[in-house]
């Protein structure tokens, strides 16, 4: 089955769609128009570049430039785990923590992924490993940005209860348990909750993707069942790594609570 | 070296080793070298205005703020022990207490429910309670059950009778005082009423400026 191009042009039709909405809004003083246009113009050129680098990357498959590449798409992410938490360590922490978290599960996981199941030659082929681990890291900073927030947010409104259970003689770790608790599982519902769904409620944009480039369903499914036990995997691991060196930051070596240490929002 | 501002409660001799709570030259907020000594099975009252310290000091003493100077038991060093092995036995009990879980029982031990002490004066049923049905009141004399529940070597009170009417207030106090005894616990006690403080107090300081200073006025 051959794939249809789209022409340009034809973007500008649904370009044209988002127009009409921004005048709707605009028209009728909804506050949106803005952004809504600002977005718009950031996806087209963000994703017109992109495929320049990729097409360029595809072409020459040199592994210094794919590692370069997941390189800048692992500061990203982590400079953005960063900005979507509105209570975040101090200094270098709120990023460290973030990015090495999630260098850690994505690149770990899709490596795996490259060489025991899809198994290309080479394992680095960039038409699999950045796309796969593109999918991991959005993933993943949705889930660690997540918990790391509600980590972060519980610890500042339960202080007098964390103290409280410290001046019983807990631990830190014993004191925050019901907190780690709740941020992982406010990490993990997005990831769960697309798995629940998934081919019910929505078809996956992945799929989706693959079957409008011509895939067969089959072949097209199993790669995305593949694609979301690794993603739900890794963002698990991600985010149990980031809530744990998270809520050992929040404390000193004398395990006292340190919420001196958090930013203001 | 100035002389640091040393007041012991101490009325035993002899003794290098104190067998209670020792704070030498101890630094937290306002304060500034306080050395304090409260031997076990006494109780120390500290008094001052609000906003002097005297909770920061309860707070540094179970380590839950940075400070300098020594603090120990019998003899121990705060530092040698790891925190929360500190705080087990020198055990702060906050003048607002907090309770996380939905039910009085979750926050004890199973055997310690069952030992209610009837001086707390709550009917059996208790540790079923929910504890949004509880009183501040309540709170707070459960609160002092569940640190002893613990089995502490000494204790941190901040206003441990501050939500408690007339008639409960002495019951509670007596009830304190018996279990301080028997147990023997170093007791460091924050309290505002002096008559409070002439019922419990084995001594007595105020904090004026940055430092303590004994008072005998009381009794």
């Amino acid at each position: 089955m051959e794939v249809i191009d789209l022409a340009w042009w034809k973007l500008g039709l649904a370009t044209l769609l988002i127009l009409a909405l921004a005048a709707t809004s605009h028209l009728s003083r909804l506050g949106i128009a803005r952004s809504l246009l600002t977005a718009t113009v950031r996806t087209i050129i963000q994703l017109a570049l992109i495929a320049l680098v990729l097409e360029a990357l595809f072409a020459s498959s040199a592994f210094y430039w794919i590692a370069l590449m997941a390189m800048i798409m692992l500061l990203v992410a982590g400079r953005e785990v960063v900005a979507r938490q509105s209570r975040r360590l101090r200094g270098w922490w709120a990023f460290g923590i973030g990015a090495g978290a999630m260098f850690i599960s994505s690149f770990t996981v899709t490596v795996m992924a490259l060489i025991v199941v899809i198994g290309p030659d080479p394992w680095y082929a960039p038409q699999y490993a950045i796309p796969l681990l593109g999918m991991m890291l959005g993933n993943n900073l949705t889930g660690i940005s997540l918990a790391l927030d509600r980590l972060n947010e519980s610890v500042w409104r339960q202080r007098a209860v964390i103290e409280s259970r410290l001046m019983l003689g807990q631990t830190g770790q014993q004191a925050l348990e019901d907190i780690r608790r709740e941020s992982m599982r406010s990490g993990m519902m997005p990831s769960i909750n697309a798995m629940a769904a998934a081919g019910i409620v929505s078809l996956p944009g992945m799929m989706t993707g693959q079957i409008l480039a011509g895939s067969p369903p089959a072949v097209a499914v199993k790669y995305q069942i593949l694609v979301m036990l690794i993603i739900t995997a890794g963002t698990g691991f991600g985010a149990v790594m980031a809530v744990s060196w998270g809520s050992r930051r929040l404390f000193d070596e004398r395990e006292r609570l340190r919420l001196d240490r958090l930013l203001k929002p | 070296m100035p002389a640091p501002s040393v007041a012991l409660a101490w009325r035993g001799t002899g003794d290098l080793l104190l067998k209670g709570l020792l704070l030498e030259n101890v630094c937290i907020g306002g304060l500034d070298r306080v050395s304090l000594a409260v031997p076990d099975g006494q109780v120390v009252c500290v008094s001052g205005p609000s906003g002097s310290g005297k909770s920061r000091l309860l707070r540094a003493i179970a380590d839950l703020e940075p400070h300098s100077g020594r603090i120990s038991l019998d003899g121990t060093d705060q530092l040698a022990v790891s925190a929360h092995q500190w705080r087990s036995q020198v055990m702060m009990v906050p003048a607002d207490s907090q309770w996380w879980f939905d039910r009085v029982g979750e926050h004890f031990s199973d055997a310690a429910g069952d030992r209610l002490p009837p001086a707390l004066g709550f009917p059996p049923g208790v540790m079923d309670w929910s504890v949004s049905r509880l009183s501040s009141g309540e709170r707070q004399r459960l609160a002092l059950w569940r640190a002893l529940t613990l089995e502490p070597r000494a204790l941190l009170l901040d206003e441990p009778t501050a939500n408690l009417d007339g008639d409960a207030t002495v019951s509670i106090e007596n009830w304190l005082l018996d279990e301080i005894h028997r147990r023997q616990l170093a007791t460091l006690w924050v309290a505002h009423d002096l008559a409070q403080i002439g019922r419990v107090a084995d001594a007595h300081f105020r904090i004026a400026g940055t430092g303590l200073e004994p008072d005998h006025g009381s009794d």
